[in-house]
């Protein structure tokens, strides 16, 4: 596990550490190995890479958003992995500008080092959003209008983006290749078919894709995942004066969760016995009882 | 109850290594799905802290009752209208496993959400209401887990309670369904009482169903295995891309059946290109050695520059895929248009995708009603077979064969409009203009199988110049003819004296005589002959085309003589006047022979008797069904 650290002196990196990843088993000296038997992280891999490879094989112009979150770093992770080791499309962060700043520090460097075409998009002022919205909703629905400005600037046909079915009840009904209207909404009631890993793939012209690669993963499967393939996180995931964040969002309306878990092993430790649904700490998802709903039928992530 | 979570920690703390089982709840609309669901959450100790309190406030507030189904029906429209529009999947634990269960809306009006929900499944729960009973819903949901390919299903009858826990009412309606799907071929595995409502038969045995002594729903569910991947069947990588992001040129795809390793010869179809898998890369370690199994995201390097797109397939040489145009399938529909003869459609088949007509339609039903009556147009939510024709080959197996590349989705205006079952592949339509009619044998293929006691095949005969094929063959020829037979010889040498006469000695002519060949020899197998080809036919890949012209009649012998005998026979002077630098061109001499890797058959000539190899090869044609000697082994072979 390595962190971005602030607090751990020079440009608060430990050197070099990031670079070595232990995804693949040891290669015998005489190019032998035993025929692999997939356990369930190769499985959630393969799969998450096919979806990739699937969107950029249907998809004119792709784009993957970066949130900084687990799940996201997750995702390009993976995107490395289906790609060979470059993203080829742009990983476009729509910046809220109210991020931690240690997503802030995270985001300038492995922007850099894992090599990203990174496109950084502001936000419209909060006087722009839906003033029937509840306070915190409307402030990430901000982000909802700054990704269809990115969208209308560079065209994109396909955003890849890191949402998790067992996230959240709305999410959960999501398709893997999930169409969005010429407003960037999403018609719950009129989702296609899809089965067979066969996917909707053409949107009319102007409208766009969502493409869900880790529709399927666990916040369990993330961490151990991260654990297994060494992926830098922000250390905000984990234990501090015991408290912790389990998700991160803008900093005005997310807070951190009570926690002792300061290793990727203690968290999963952690979640194994809890009851807390992830996005506890998410303000909007708690206004009211349709509020999230509503930012999703809206083209939310 | 074993579906409570464990109190210690699991052996792996975030369970990742442990089987995930997804489990697919189906069932005519409001028998009862959600609250099922709802209550084995609750059994399970699955719910999130405050969850169950919040939705009844929610309930409260809207002055209705608690229902359990509350706890998924978590969109706003679904509330208003009491039904599940979409698939929620639910996540919990039991000791063993992990479980997802798929929650699939029972509306006919939802029967696309059903089936996306279904398809991910690795076992199914059917509910009944035992009130209602069977309803055209429960039969249609029944019929589509056949085409869907789920083979495990547990039915549940729910509503036990309305029933005064009947065990009479319960028995006819457990023989009514079970009766519908065995005629599907799908076998329930229990058949289970409940009452989701109250808990009966959820988790307990309660003295309310005490004459029931079948298997809890959570002990049914336990029972129920996930899907294998198809590591055992033939090697299928259908491929997604060609990748050249550096000096690369990497083919990506995901195995679908079988494995692959670094080295494998391979087919690429339809074209039937043959290559040899050079690397198997990967990141952020490469290349990767061993062997990679169904399943697996891939990416390989080959030892050659071909050809290759999107949507072709690999295989291994000897067990490739049929390449057709017209593909016969069972599909269900979801268009509001019915599906009708001549419309033209895209299938999707693995990675490739084809424009497509509808040349007949045959068995159209509704799948929900009891009387199977038939019509010309497949109708929404309806099933049927129909014969499909491509605009370009494909390459595909029968689903009984392989049921990752023997299943398609039918897409309209670029949208899924539906999918099925691939019955049947008609190969060989590849490259026959339509103004040639060929004229079909007045016999019949057993008329002649009967005189001659074998079954057409071509017998390839490879080995370098003087390794012994020709006497070989001659011997066969005699050998096959004094048992009744109808062999007939073709010599390399003597039809290039003819047919061939065009032909040099350049690997292009080499190709073209290879195949002439191949064609000649494949003409006299359809029609009963054994075809003996002695050809030294140095390519390995002029031999897998041979291979697929001839298809299942092939039979290629290694004549594998040690390179020093064969130029010590010299029986034509070749080598001789190759040495002395007279004849050009000749294989023998150079390292240009590709040996077989896969020949049905190997035989050194210098360390056997012409009469013992030909016992070999004999023994050979019996052993794959070319030969039989009385009708009694006919038999046994039908």
């Amino acid at each position: 596990m390595h962190l971005l650290d602030n607090e751990s002196g020079g440009h608060g990196l430990r050197p070099g550490a990031f670079t070595k990843a232990s995804s693949v088993p040891k290669i015998l000296a005489n190019g032998q190995l035993p025929p692999p038997s997939m356990d369930h992280l190769d499985e959630l891999e393969a799969q998450s890479i096919y979806i990739l490879r699937e969107a950029f094989a249907r998809l004119k112009k792709l784009a993957l958003l970066w949130s900084l979150g687990k799940d996201s770093n997750v995702m390009i992770w993976l995107a490395r992995k289906a790609f060979f080791g470059r993203v080829p499309f742009p990983a476009l962060h729509v910046d809220t500008g109210k991020k931690f700043p240690e997503m802030y520090a995270f985001r300038d460097r492995f922007g850099k080092e894992w090599d990203l075409d990174l496109k950084i998009e502001p936000c419209p002022p909060i006087d722009a959003v839906d003033p029937t919205l509840p306070p915190a909703a409307r402030s990430a629905a901000r982000k909802t209008e700054g990704l269809k400005w990115a969208l209308t600037k560079y065209g994109f046909d396909g955003l890849i983006a890191g949402i998790r079915r067992d996230e959240e009840a709305t999410r959960a009904k999501e398709r893997v290749f999930s169409p969005r209207g010429l407003e960037g909404g999403w018609d719950v009631r009129d989702q296609p078919p899809e089965f067979w890993d066969q996917f909707n793939a053409s949107p009319p012209p102007g409208a766009h894709l969502r493409i869900h690669p880790i529709l399927h993963w666990t916040e369990a499967d993330i961490w151990a995942y991260t654990k297994r393939e060494n992926i830098p996180i922000i250390p905000l995931y984990l234990s501090k004066d015991g408290k912790r964040y389990r998700s991160l969002g803008d900093q005005d309306i997310t807070n951190p969760v009570a926690s002792t878990a300061s290793s990727i092993d203690e968290i999963l430790t952690e979640l194994d016995g809890t009851k807390v649904p992830e996005r506890a700490g998410r303000a909007l998802d708690h206004e009211t009882e349709d509020a999230f709903e509503r930012l999703r039928v809206a083209g939310y992530l | 109850m074993n579906m409570i979570l464990p109190t210690a920690i699991s052996a792996t703390p975030n369970g990742t290594t442990r089987p995930q089982v997804r489990i697919v709840i189906v069932g005519h609309v409001d028998h009862g799905k959600s609250t099922l669901v709802g209550r084995l959450l609750h059994e399970t100790g699955s719910l999130p802290e405050g969850k169950l309190e919040m939705l009844k406030a929610v309930s409260a507030r809207r002055g209705m009752p608690f229902e359990w189904s509350f706890l998924l029906d978590a969109l706003q429209t679904e509330r208003d209208q009491g039904i599940t529009i979409d698939t929620t999947q639910i996540r919990f634990r039991t000791r063993s496993r992990d479980v997802v269960l798929i929650d699939a809306p029972g509306h006919a009006e939802f029967l696309r959400n059903m089936i996306t929900g279904a398809s991910q499944a690795d076992g199914a729960v059917l509910i009944i209401d035992a009130l209602e009973g069977v309803r055209d819903q429960t039969r249609r949901h029944g019929y589509l887990l056949h085409l869907l390919g789920i083979k495990q299903v547990a039915i549940v009858v729910n509503k036990m309670d309305r029933v005064d826990f009947s065990a009479d009412r319960f028995k006819a309606i457990s023989d009514e369904i079970s009766a519908h799907l065995i005629g599907l071929g799908v076998t329930p595995s229990a058949v289970i009482p409940i009452s989701a409502r109250d808990g009966d038969g959820v988790a307990e045995h309660t003295p309310r169903i005490g004459w029931y002594q079948g298997p809890t729903v959570v002990e049914a569910l336990d029972a129920l295995e996930p899907a294998r991947p198809l590591e055992q069947l033939a090697l299928r990588l259908p491929v997604q891309a060609i990748y050249k992001f550096d000096d690369r040129r990497i083919v990506a795809g995901r195995i679908e059946s079988g494995s692959l390793s670094a080295g494998d010869e391979i087919v690429i179809m339809p074209a039937g290109k043959i290559a040899k898998i050079k690397t198997v890369e990967s990141w952020p370690v490469t290349p990767l050695t061993g062997s990679h199994g169904a399943g697996r995201s891939v990416g390989i390097t080959l030892d050659r520059e071909l050809f290759i797109e999107r949507g072709d397939v690999i295989a291994h040489a000897g067990a490739i895929p049929r390449d057709t145009r017209r593909i016969r399938a069972r599909i269900f529909w979801l268009h509001d248009k019915p599906l009708s003869k001549g419309d033209q459609i895209l299938i999707r088949l693995g990675t490739r995708e084809s424009r497509a007509s509808v040349v007949a339609i045959e068995k159209a039903v509704d799948p929900g009603e009891l009387s199977n009556e038939e019509t010309k147009a497949i109708a929404r939510n309806h099933v049927g077979e129909i014969d499909i024709s491509l605009a370009q080959p494909i390459a595909a197996d029968p689903y009984q064969e392989n049921p990752r590349t023997g299943r398609l989705v039918i897409e309209v205006n670029g949208r899924i409009a539906g999918g099925g079952l691939v019955l049947s592949v008609d190969a060989g339509q590849r490259a026959v203009p339509i103004d040639i009619v060929p004229v079909e044998s007045a016999l019949r293929p057993e008329e002649r199988s009967a005189r001659y006691h074998h079954n057409g095949a071509v017998i390839w005969l490879t080995g370098l110049p003087g390794s012994g094929k020709s006497t070989l063959a001659r011997a066969l020829e005699r050998r096959l003819f004094s048992r009744g037979g109808s062999p007939i010889l073709l010599d390399g040498d003597t039809l290039r004296a003819g047919l061939n006469g065009d032909l040099g000695f350049s690997a292009q002519d080499r190709t073209e005589n290879i195949r002439r060949l191949a064609e000649v020899a494949t003409h006299l197998a359809r029609n009963g002959h054994i075809a003996v080809v002695a050809a030294v036919s140095p390519s390995a890949d002029d031999r897998a085309a041979a291979r697929r012209i001839a298809d299942t009649t092939f039979r290629e012998i290694y004549v594998a003589t040690p390179a020093e005998i064969c130029e010590s026979r010299d029986p034509k002077g070749h080598y001789a006047k190759a040495r002395a630098g007279t004849l050009q061109a000749f294989t023998g001499i150079g390292n240009d022979y590709q040996p077989p890797a896969r020949a049905e058959l190997s035989i050194d000539t210098s360390a056997k008797t012409v009469s013992d190899a030909t016992d070999e090869i004999e023994r050979m044609l019996a052993e794959t069904g070319i030969l039989f000697d009385e009708l009694v082994d006919l038999a046994a072979n039908i």
